[in-house]
């Protein structure tokens, strides 16, 4: 599925049955994001397939 | 796993310990929360008139939202913004266009001063010949910058959206720095000392992770895209939030673990070091207050911006 990761502006490919294996196979820290399906903030621990909008918004803000 | 209060879908699980909400109930969480800390630590009193620190990023546009919404039946509170435009081109001036719109609609007094105007250059020319770590100047001339013109709007109290992450991190910045005496500084309200030149500092989101904040600009559609400043990832704070982070992740609880061990040794800290504070003088070029003859922010315009 396609995924849009914010922090950097890219979309990348990659396939996951959760958001936790998606956030572990891109090596992301779940403390320093949200995850929003098709718009909607969603857990860890929900199940995503290749129809979904998947976004990665890093939460580091500020300096 | 459901929402634990209502069994809803939920958006959220918290960090801390590993409960689910949904968006109703992490909205009413987060609140109660904001809510308790201000009850708590008594941050907010009878005839105030609170200017908030604004940058148009999220933890300061949900503190301003919820210090309105908290104080809307308060007729003796005032709530004033107040935005520092350092100059960082392609980030601040975004910010600041959000800012300006946000306040509109909430119908709050945005006051915005300005690098330039007020020290003759923007950071990025600053930085175009001063070759430190950039938040280190913009540090102190922006926190410079926000007593000083919150004094001159008459504040009782300056509002920030520090969070349990930036709170976490100063807090092992101290220790790691053996600064422990400048900890003693932290905490919900800011400072050991009472003086007439400092204007006190609150932190209502204290105990809330950056996380959280995030989630709930986001539930309330403030925003979707929360930027990093360009010139935050040379900082010793962004290494050690990214540290932070990676032990939360493996040993969830940690940062709470921090600011938790913390609170329950400040009012020791503040007691050991109430008499051992730096007499405060007042700077010999602009009269603000500083513990030097000369203050770190009149240091770097005469010694960086001027030069």
């Amino acid at each position: 599925m396609k995924v849009y990761l914010e922090k950097t502006n890219e979309y990348k490919e990659i396939e996951a049955s959760t958001v936790k294996e998606l956030l572990t196979k891109l090596k992301v820290n779940p403390s320093t994001i949200i995850v929003t399906k098709n718009n909607e903030l969603v857990t860890e621990d929900e199940k995503i397939s290749s129809k979904d909008e998947i976004k990665l918004l890093s939460v580091i803000s500020g300096g | 796993m459901a929402c634990k209060n209502c069994l809803e879908k939920p958006v959220i699980k918290l960090q801390n310990n590993n409960v689910s909400l949904c968006k109703k109930c992490f909205i009413e969480y987060f609140e109660k929360k904001v809510k308790k800390t201000i009850t708590d630590y008594k941050l907010i009193r009878k005839n105030e008139n609170i200017v908030v620190a604004c940058s148009g990023g999220k933890d300061s546009t949900v503190l301003l939202y919820l210090i309105k919404k908290i104080t809307s039946n308060r007729r003796d509170i005032k709530i004033t913004a107040l935005a520092i435009d350092e100059g960082i081109h392609g980030y601040r001036n975004k910010s600041l266009e959000f800012l300006k719109d946000f306040c509109n609609k909430q119908e709050v007094e945005l006051n915005i001063y300005s690098y330039k105007e007020e020290f003759t250059k923007s950071l990025d020319e600053i930085l175009k010949t001063y070759k430190g770590i950039p938040c280190s100047i913009c540090g102190v001339l922006r926190r410079y910058l926000l007593n000083k013109k919150s004094k001159e709007l008459k504040a009782t109290k300056l509002a920030t959206g520090h969070n349990l992450d930036d709170e976490a991190q100063t807090i092992t910045m101290n220790y790691f720095k053996n600064n422990v005496k400048m900890s003693a500084r932290l905490g919900p309200i800011a400072g050991i000392i009472r003086d007439k030149g400092f204007i006190p500092r609150i932190k209502p989101l204290y105990f809330l992770t950056e996380k959280e904040v995030a989630s709930y600009a986001f539930l309330k559609g403030f925003m979707d895209k929360f930027n990093e400043c360009p010139n935050s990832p040379l900082s010793y704070r962004a290494q050690i939030r990214d540290t932070l982070n990676e032990l939360e992740n493996k040993y969830p609880g940690t940062k709470n673990g921090i600011i938790s061990s913390f609170i329950e040794i400040l009012p020791l800290l503040k007691e050991k070091y109430k008499n051992d504070h730096e007499v405060i003088k007042s700077c010999k070029i602009c009269d603000e207050p500083s513990s030097q003859d000369i203050c770190k922010s009149c240091y770097y315009i005469e010694t960086v911006i001027k030069a």
